[in-house]
Order: structure tokens, then C-alpha cells, then sequence
């Protein structure tokens, strides 16, 4: 192998630290003049791709970041390239036409693993918006390779990587073989941020445009949203005075 | 096969019938044939995993036959035991250790030999650990889009799931004629264990290798309740400024209620509290009958997980934190004061 080759997959959504509104019509999150960007675990891929690379021990031929959304999904792509990514791919979906699910995002990066060679990829665990975390597992599947989700750290030596996933109640350490797909957890590494000379050299990578039609999938929704509505919400509570005061609501509400 | 049969007039009969009868009554078996749930049971060394049983309650909202799966080393034991589960029909097993972990790469295709075979309509699996790395694998194997996390089921092809942290509220209706479903734990009742009489049946084993090798895992052991099925839940936050006053203010408290300990991201990332007991939306969800927080600032990643609970306490120096826009009952106070009073008074009662 003359060196790995990375794709790192990463999604733009409504800033996490932004509370979503429903619209009016109940069909959607309102995101016309909200703010967003790069999925934080998507950052977290990229940084760890871009670690990987620094740590030396295995060469690293390239590192490819994707996206596949509106026009806008770019600036990630952009921001992805100034923390490291050497090029990128965006395929460009109409803002009017239905947002990918995770099936068709797949059934896409397997078509990108197989033209762009591609040996290892590394997605988030979930996106913040559909919180769904399915597409690494339904890639890896797709590719008939090995997976390790939720990963808290990994480490390659020659082809072999050891990854140690977060699982309920612990942890658990997994070995494969590339190739193969991880998705990434929180506690994987600190993503950094992009420096301005950074950002600068960014505009200068390279960025192929591509749609839906180049790769002739078809990436038709498999379900249908009824509706969207805001949670039921929580009626005010109380405040109370002192320890013993807690202490009667608390009972009073028979949660003691 | 079902794609047709969606559209057919049974369906149509089906549904009117439906409509004066309970949901949960498969008495038209003739006609509720078509819906055939498999629930994927989880094991873990030579134990049935409890938590995993919500496939059955969600399958049994569902209506139509519930076939339940388990599959590892002693697989025959577990199935005999689950078979008095109230609601199992069947339950189909496949003997072989090298299931026992439940690596995917092999489980996945084991789990779709048997679902071809039983020609089931629903998948469905609790949200743990196994069922996110699992299902979706699966479910791409079969060209299906899995609906993960779901809280409610509104018909046998509409499903309803918290999408953006829980800050709303998705209705979705699949057209794909084997669906996967993950469940959240919390939305459903545990079924009854006792009472049932299912027939225990041999799988198919596929015998796919694994390409990927389990090596170890290390598991935090404690004599605390499980904090995703917990009655109480006492959680800390960056508040508590260190594990030394972590533990010494909430370790006692949690023992005080006989509560399960969480934590928000802030206080797990500063190395107070282990991962596996982030509360919120990348770490567990949890709807106990109480939930008392201290130091915890209420941030919408953490409200994810916790916004559920029966009733919710939280003790916190800062009056305008929006964990007290979610509380019922809220103290404003030092928590350094305030946790070891709240601990000495309840441990007085």
C-alpha cells in the first residue's frame, strides 16, 4: 500500500448550539436565516484523519473530504480543507429537492470509496439534526467491510487498526483489517480550529463539483414526514426556599 | 410480496377493523398475518439483556405475531427463558459462540438469513450500543431505511422519533417493505416475564465470518441501578469542580435515594464522572420518576437525554440557568452546602 487513502464524509447542520423552531406548517425545521455548520462529530473525523497523518506511523496518500447538500454544504468542505483535508468532493443537491437519508447518503460514499479508491473512512456517529447515526454502519455494510462505531480511539499499525469504541456501560476494543469505516464519538480527540492562513490556502485546494446524475443513483426518500411538532413542553415548576423545601415538593409531586 | 399486499384491499379491511378494535388485540389473525414482528433480543455472556425486552412491548403496540431472536453461546438457555415473556409467539435461535459478541460484520448477515426465512415485516431492536452498530448494517443489507429511536408508533408504517436533540418531535410513514426500527427504552413498558409460552425454534446460521476481532472491553461495575432503567437519578455537572468533590457530594446522595449516578458532558470531559454516564443526546437517555441534578447548567444537548423524567429537581447557583426553565422543582444555592443538607436530611428519613 502506498499510503492510506482517507475519505472523511461530513454534513452541514443548524449550529448545535442553535434551539431549533419548528415552521409554521409543521413540515420542517425552520433553517432559512439560521445559523449553521460542520456536524461536530464530522469534525472530529477530520481531525483525527488529519492526527493520523501527523502521528507518522502510516503514511497517509490523502486525505478527500465529501458532502452532499446545497450549495452552502461548500463552506464546509472549505473549512474541512483548512483543517486539513487535502481536496474535497461536494455533490451538489437542490435546496427544493428532499434531504438524503442515511441509505442514499451510503449507497453515494460507496460509489466515492470505489472511484476515488478510498481505504478507510471516517464518518461521525450521528448527525445532530436527524440524530438517526445509521450511515457509517449501512456503508460499512453496503461495502462488506468492517466497522467500529462510536470510536474514542484508534490506532493504526501497517494495515491493522485497533479502535476502542464507547458502548453502553463501558468501553470495548475492536481490531480489523483495512479496509474499514469508523464513526466517530466525542471523546475521540479535540478537534482544532482552522488558522487563517489556513483558510486562505483553502481556497486554493481543490474542489470537484459533482451531482446526483454522475454517480446514477437513485436516492428516492423511503419515508415520508408526516408531520414535525415542538415536544410537549414542560409545565413551570417551582422554586423553593431551602433544602427542606425541596425536600416537601418533592414529595408533595411523589417523586420520594 | 408486501408491497402489494399494502396496497391491497386486506390492508383497506384491516384497517377499518382497526379502527373499532384496540390496536394491541391480534384477534384478526387471518387478516394480521401480513405484520410479522422480529424482535432482536440482546445477550451478553449467557444472559438475556432485560433492556432489550422493549422490542417486544414496542412490537406488541405494533399488533400481529412477535417472533422474538437471539443468537451466541448458550442462545437455546436464553430462548427457553425468554419464551415466558408475555407476547412471544416464537423464538428462534442460533447456537454458536462466535455470535456472542455481537460484531456486526457477522450478526448482520446471520440477522438477514433469518429474516428472509420468517419473512418478517418489522425488525426491531432496543437503541443500546448493539442495536446502533447492528441494525442499520442490516438494514442496508436489505435495501431498508431504518427509523432509529423511535418513541411512539402511530400505525404499522408510521413511527414517531425526537429528532434534533428532542427539540422536535418527527412523524414519518416508511414505504419500505421490511422495516428496521430501534427502540428507545425509556417510551416503552418493560413486558410482563412471566406468563408466556412461546415455541423455541433453530435458526439458520449463515456461518459469515467477521473480518473484524473482538479484543477486550472494560466495563465500569457497579452496585448502583442501571442508569438507563433507573427509578432515581442523581447527575452532576461542571459545578462540582473536580471527581474528589464529585464523589464525595453525589456518591452519597445517589446511595441516600438508591439512584443511579449520571453526569453532563461538561463534568464526563473534565474527567469527574466515567463516559458511560453522560446524560443527553450523544450519551444515554433517561426518563426515571425523579431526576435531581446539581451544578448542571441545563444546555439543550443535555435537556435531550433527561427532559422526559417524571419530575426533574435541580440545585443551582445561578438563578437564570435553563435547567430551572425544565424543573419542577428548583433550588437556587451553593451546591457544595446544599447536596450534603438535601443527603443528611433524606438519609434522616
Amino acid at each position: 500500500m502506498s499510503g492510506l487513502r482517507i475519505l472523511v464524509p461530513v454534513k452541514r447542520v443548524i449550529d448545535y448550539a442553535t434551539k431549533p423552531r419548528v415552521n409554521r406548517a409543521q413540515t420542517a425545521i425552520e433553517t432559512t436565516g439560521v445559523k449553521h455548520s460542520m456536524n461536530p462529530f464530522d469534525e472530529l473525523s477530520i481531525e483525527e484523519a488529519v492526527r493520523l497523518r501527523e502521528r507518522k506511523s502510516t503514511p497517509i496518500a490523502e486525505i478527500l473530504a465529501f458532502t452532499a447538500g446545497p450549495a452552502k454544504s461548500q463552506d464546509m468542505l472549505r473549512n474541512a480543507m483548512a483543517l486539513g483535508a487535502d481536496r474535497s468532493i461536494h455533490v451538489v443537491v437542490d435546496e427544493k429537492s428532499p434531504e438524503l437519508e442515511p441509505l442514499g447518503v451510503a449507497k453515494l460514499l460507496k460509489k466515492v470509496v470505489e472511484e476515488q479508491k478510498s481505504d478507510l473512512v471516517i464518518l461521525g456517529k450521528q448527525s445532530i439534526d436527524d440524530d438517526a447515526g445509521q450511515t457509517g454502519q449501512m456503508l460499512a455494510g453496503l461495502l462488506n467491510w468492517s466497522q467500529a462505531t462510536q470510536a474514542s480511539k484508534v490506532e493504526i499499525k501497517g494495515d491493522m487498526v485497533t479502535v476502542t469504541k464507547e458502548v453502553d456501560g463501558g468501553v470495548e476494543t475492536v481490531r480489523a483489517k483495512l479496509p474499514m469505516v469508523i464513526t466517530t464519538d466525542l471523546r475521540l480527540n479535540e478537534p482544532r480550529y482552522a488558522s487563517l492562513p489556513n483558510l486562505m490556502k483553502a481556497k486554493k485546494k481543490p474542489m470537484e463539483k459533482k451531482t446526483l446524475e454522475d454517480y446514477g443513483l437513485d436516492v428516492a426518500p423511503r419515508l415520508k414526514t408526516v408531520k414535525v411538532t415542538e415536544p410537549p413542553p414542560r409545565k413551570g415548576g417551582v422554586k423553593v426556599e431551602d433544602v427542606d423545601g425541596m425536600i416537601g415538593k418533592l414529595k408533595e409531586l411523589g417523586a420520594l | 410480496m408486501f408491497s402489494v399486499a399494502r396496497r391491497s384491499v386486506l390492508r383497506q379491511a384491516r384497517a377499518q377493523l382497526r379502527l373499532s378494535q384496540p390496536v394491541t388485540v391480534p384477534q384478526y389473525s387471518a387478516l394480521s398475518r401480513l405484520l410479522s414482528t422480529l424482535a432482536v433480543l440482546e445477550q451478553k455472556d449467557g444472559k438475556l439483556s432485560n433492556s432489550s425486552l422493549v422490542a417486544i412491548s414496542a412490537g406488541t403496540k405494533l399488533g400481529g405475531s412477535i417472533t422474538a431472536f437471539v443468537a451466541g453461546s448458550g442462545a437455546k438457555s436464553i430462548a427457553d427463558e425468554a419464551a415466558k415473556v408475555k407476547g412471544i409467539e416464537k423464538i428462534v435461535y442460533v447456537e454458536n459462540g462466535s455470535y456472542d459478541k455481537g460484531l456486526p460484520e457477522s450478526y448482520a448477515p446471520l440477522l438477514v438469513e433469518n429474516i428472509k426465512k420468517g419473512g418478517y415485516t418489522h425488525i426491531l431492536a432496543g437503541h443500546s450500543a448493539f442495536g446502533k452498530n447492528l441494525m442499520p448494517r442490516a438494514a442496508a443489507l436489505l435495501d431498508s431505511q431504518m427509523i432509529s429511536d423511535i418513541i411512539g408508533i402511530e400505525s404499522e408504517d408510521t413511527f414517531v422519533r425526537p429528532i434534533y436533540a428532542g427539540n422536535a418531535i418527527l412523524t414519518v410513514q416508511s414505504s419500505d417493505s421490511t422495516k428496521f426500527i430501534t427502540i428507545r427504552g425509556t417510551a416503552f413498558p418493560a413486558p410482563e416475564v412471566e406468563g408466556g409460552s412461546a415455541a423455541v425454534e433453530e435458526g439458520v446460521d449463515p456461518k459469515a465470518d467477521s473480518p473484524t476481532e473482538w479484543v477486550s472491553e472494560d466495563l465500569a461495575k457497579s452496585d448502583r441501578p442501571d442508569l438507563g432503567s433507573a427509578d432515581k437519578v442523581v447527575s452532576g455537572g461542571r459545578g462540582l469542580k473536580s471527581k474528589e468533590e464529585f464523589d464525595r457530594l453525589m456518591l452519597p446522595l445517589a446511595d441516600a435515594l438508591g439512584a443511579a449516578i449520571g453526569a453532563s458532558r461538561a463534568a464526563v470531559d473534565s474527567g469527574f464522572a466515567d463516559n458511560s454516564l453522560q446524560v443527553g443526546q450523544t450519551g444515554k437517555n433517561v426518563a426515571p420518576q425523579l431526576y435531581l441534578c446539581a451544578g448542571i447548567s441545563g444546555a439543550i444537548q443535555h435537556l435531550a437525554g433527561m427532559k422526559d423524567s417524571k419530575v426533574i429537581a435541580a440545585i443551582n447557583k445561578d438563578a437564570d440557568a435553563p435547567i430551572f426553565q425544565v424543573a419542577d422543582v428548583g433550588l437556587v444555592g451553593d451546591l457544595f452546602e446544599k447536596v450534603p443538607e438535601l443527603t443528611e436530611k433524606l438519609k434522616a428519613q
